[in-house]
């Protein structure tokens, strides 16, 4: 099941292969397009708001308007979900020691509508923000475009709760039987807990999604304040869905980072418990905090205290997770190879995404902050700063498994520099952005104000830094994949030991077709 | 000290700030919210894509408002499209604007000057340009 180029298959033997391994690697490699594909829409905007004034880069403001629409969607549904899918389908099956996925052809039927959903969103190229509040998404959202948006979010939404009901079956009933629940490595434990939450959110949103089509289509006003409908019952529904959503994104980073930082650290983990409890505790209150984005809706005061407290709470349980982190490395024989170097980058931007997050919850400094840039730069750290951090580490650390090659460490650090450098700027001059007023999702902004413009450029450089470490990356993936130093399978890390055990799992292939 | 104490402490430590950030902001938005009685209400309506005003006593204004220093001002927001949010970022007046639906927000500014109005929730196509500005001058004038 290694070395997938050492003995080339043809390619349509993988693609309508259902072998876990198979299935993991059509989704990584797809959403590792789909991230490079909205990487170029970022670039795009970032250059465009180099300069303040109208047609810098792009001649007009609906096509702005399509491309963060199509940025946002795309880097959330086609990038980070099936990218933890997919780590997961290679990884989860050999932690509970399994033969394969519970259900391998739903498993491949899964993957297969996240192409398809990826096709419609990006040939419909709507202008809905990826949020499509309404009444905008129903009355004035321009044609087909909305409605492929909505039939792409809606496949991609049945694809993810497909593949979340499979890893549930896999790691609850197919586990080993002397593998008890508590026992099973943190990784597939994230990996349970957002199947579970995505099974309980993910249908709000697809119901959201119908009432939306339905309105745009004039036999219903759900959310339609001129057919009796109220646009903010959009805005519960589809937070109920999208808060978890964070955690969802979340939580394989933090799974991702269990993985590595022990064995890196060579020491054991500090406690598999507290990482459990804390994945739970994540689990239960994502649920209990969507409402801390419509603080500025008009929500009365009690209702705005209950959202903030259940926001708050989930606080100490993501601190749990970097205790633990620092825990396990404090004393250990750390080697800072890539894998390692990324995870570490991504444990102090996720310190720093979160401490934003207790400010942007407090009730009244919310009201300066929400609908900013500073929320741009908050959840961007978030994704870029632990999600990207954790996955670009995990898809170095798990490259000596898809291709038995080794990439180049030296590249590798050079990535890591500009990634965190990059990071930094971008994001934390978007904050301060916020800070002196800037309204996100804007295609032009004012020569009013010079610190404005000053800004602006910082950002812009940063995220042309960013970009380019991406380039690196790309570069990395496609050369050290067919030329890079074989590696040695049993430790290509030379951290000593054989645990690099995915490669233990040697079930032949089998292919479905 | 053990490592599960350890853990523990941290995570005291981590609700002891999360208690004060909460009970501050709960103390300060409560006082936030308390809209003194004098307060005179300017109607705001966002449509696309500018703001329009309407003093008590039946002014209309388009895009800018002239307003008192020292006065207390409750403003009544309406949409008659789409979602907008009325937000003076100066004043850290941020309120949506949501079609078939009242929402409230009050200042009371201190200090002459000239301060940018923008629309800060997605709206479409001048999203970007949908500003206005906020003129307070001096009571005395």
């Amino acid at each position: 099941m290694v070395l997938e180029l050492q003995k080339p298959r043809p390619v349509w033997q993988i693609m309508f292969s259902t072998h876990h391994t198979d299935v993991g690697y059509l989704y990584t490699v797809t959403s590792l397009a789909f991230l490079f594909m909205a990487g170029v829409l970022a670039m795009v905007i970032r250059t465009h708001l180099f300069f303040p004034g109208e047609g810098v880069l792009i001649s007009d403001s609906v096509t702005f308007n399509r491309i963060f629409t199509v940025h946002g969607s795309t880097m959330l549904f086609l990038f980070a979900l099936p990218f933890a899918a997919g780590i997961g389908n290679y990884l989860v099956p050999i932690m509970v020691r399994y033969k394969d996925m519970a259900y391998p052809k739903l498993n491949a039927v899964a993957f297969w509508m996240v192409p398809v959903g990826g096709a419609l969103v990006w040939l419909g190229f709507s202008d809905t923000t990826w949020v499509a509040y309404a009444p905008y998404s129903i009355i004035r959202a321009p044609g087909p475009a909305a409605d492929m948006w909505i039939f792409g979010m809606k496949i991609l939404g049945i694809s993810s709760i497909l593949s979340s009901i499979n890893f549930i079956v896999t790691i609850l009933r197919c586990k080993h039987p002397d593998l008890p629940l508590r026992r099973v490595p943190l990784f597939a434990w994230s990996m349970l807990t957002v199947s579970l939450m995505t099974v309980v959110a993910m249908p709000t949103f697809a119901a959201a999604l119908v009432m939306m089509l339905t309105d745009r289509l004039g036999v219903s006003g759900f959310f339609n304040p001129a057919m009796g409908g109220d646009p903010i019952a959009y805005l519960h529904l589809f937070w109920f869905t999208f808060h978890p959503e964070v955690y969802i994104f979340l939580l394989p980073a933090i799974g991702m980072m269990y993985e590595i930082i022990p064995r890196f650290s060579r020491k054991p983990l500090f406690s598999q418990g507290s990482g459990v409890f804390a994945f739970v505790m994540l689990g239960l209150i994502g649920f209990a905090s969507w409402g801390h984005h419509m603080f500025s809706t008009g929500m009365d005061f009690t209702t705005k205290t209950v959202f903030m407290i259940g926001t708050l709470a989930a606080v100490p349980a993501s601190g749990m997770h970097v205790f633990n982190f620092l825990a396990t490395m404090w004393g250990g024989r750390i080697r800072f190879d890539a894998p390692m170097k990324f995870m570490v980058g991504g444990i102090a931007l996720f310190f720093s995404a979160g401490a934003g997050g207790v400010l942007n919850t407090a009730m009244p400094l919310d009201f300066i902050t929400h609908g900013t840039y500073w929320v741009v730069g908050h959840m961007h750290l978030f994704l870029t700063g632990t999600i990207a951090f954790g996955f670009v580490g995990m898809m170095y650390y798990i490259f000596p498994l898809f291709t038995g090659r080794m990439y180049s460490e030296k590249w590798a650090s050079i990535q890591f520099i500009l990634m965190m450098w990059g990071t930094v700027q971008v994001f934390f001059t978007q904050h301060i952005l916020g800070l002196e007023g800037m309204a996100r999702r804007v295609y032009d902004y004012p020569t009013d104000f010079t610190s404005w413009t000053q800004l602006n450029q910082i950002a812009t450089v940063g995220a042309w830094i960013l970009g380019a470490s991406f380039v690196i990356f790309l570069a990395q993936l496609i050369y050290y994949s067919s030329k890079g130093k074989e590696a040695n399978m049993d430790d290509p890390f030379k951290l000593g030991g054989k645990y690099y055990y995915p490669y233990q799992a040697k079930t032949p292939h089998h292919t479905g077709y | 000290m053990g490592h599960d104490t350890s853990e523990w402490v941290f995570v005291a430590i981590v609700i002891a700030i999360l208690i004060y950030v909460g009970v501050d902001s709960w103390d300060i938005e409560k006082l936030l919210e308390d809209v003194p009685a004098d307060a005179e209400t300017i109607k705001v309506t966002g449509q696309q894509w500018f703001w329009s005003f309407e003093h008590a006593d039946g002014t209309k204004e388009i895009s800018t408002l002239h307003l008192k220093k020292g006065h207390a001002y409750k403003f009544e927001i309406y949409a008659k499209d789409v979602m907008h949010s009325f937000n003076i970022p100066d004043w850290v007046v941020f309120q949506d604007a949501v079609p078939g639906r009242v929402n409230h927000a009050w200042f009371s500014p201190d200090q002459t000057g000239e301060f940018p109005i923008q629309c800060r929730e997605y709206c479409g196509l001048l999203h970007y340009n949908m500003r206005g500005s906020l003129v307070v001058e001096d009571s005395k004038s």
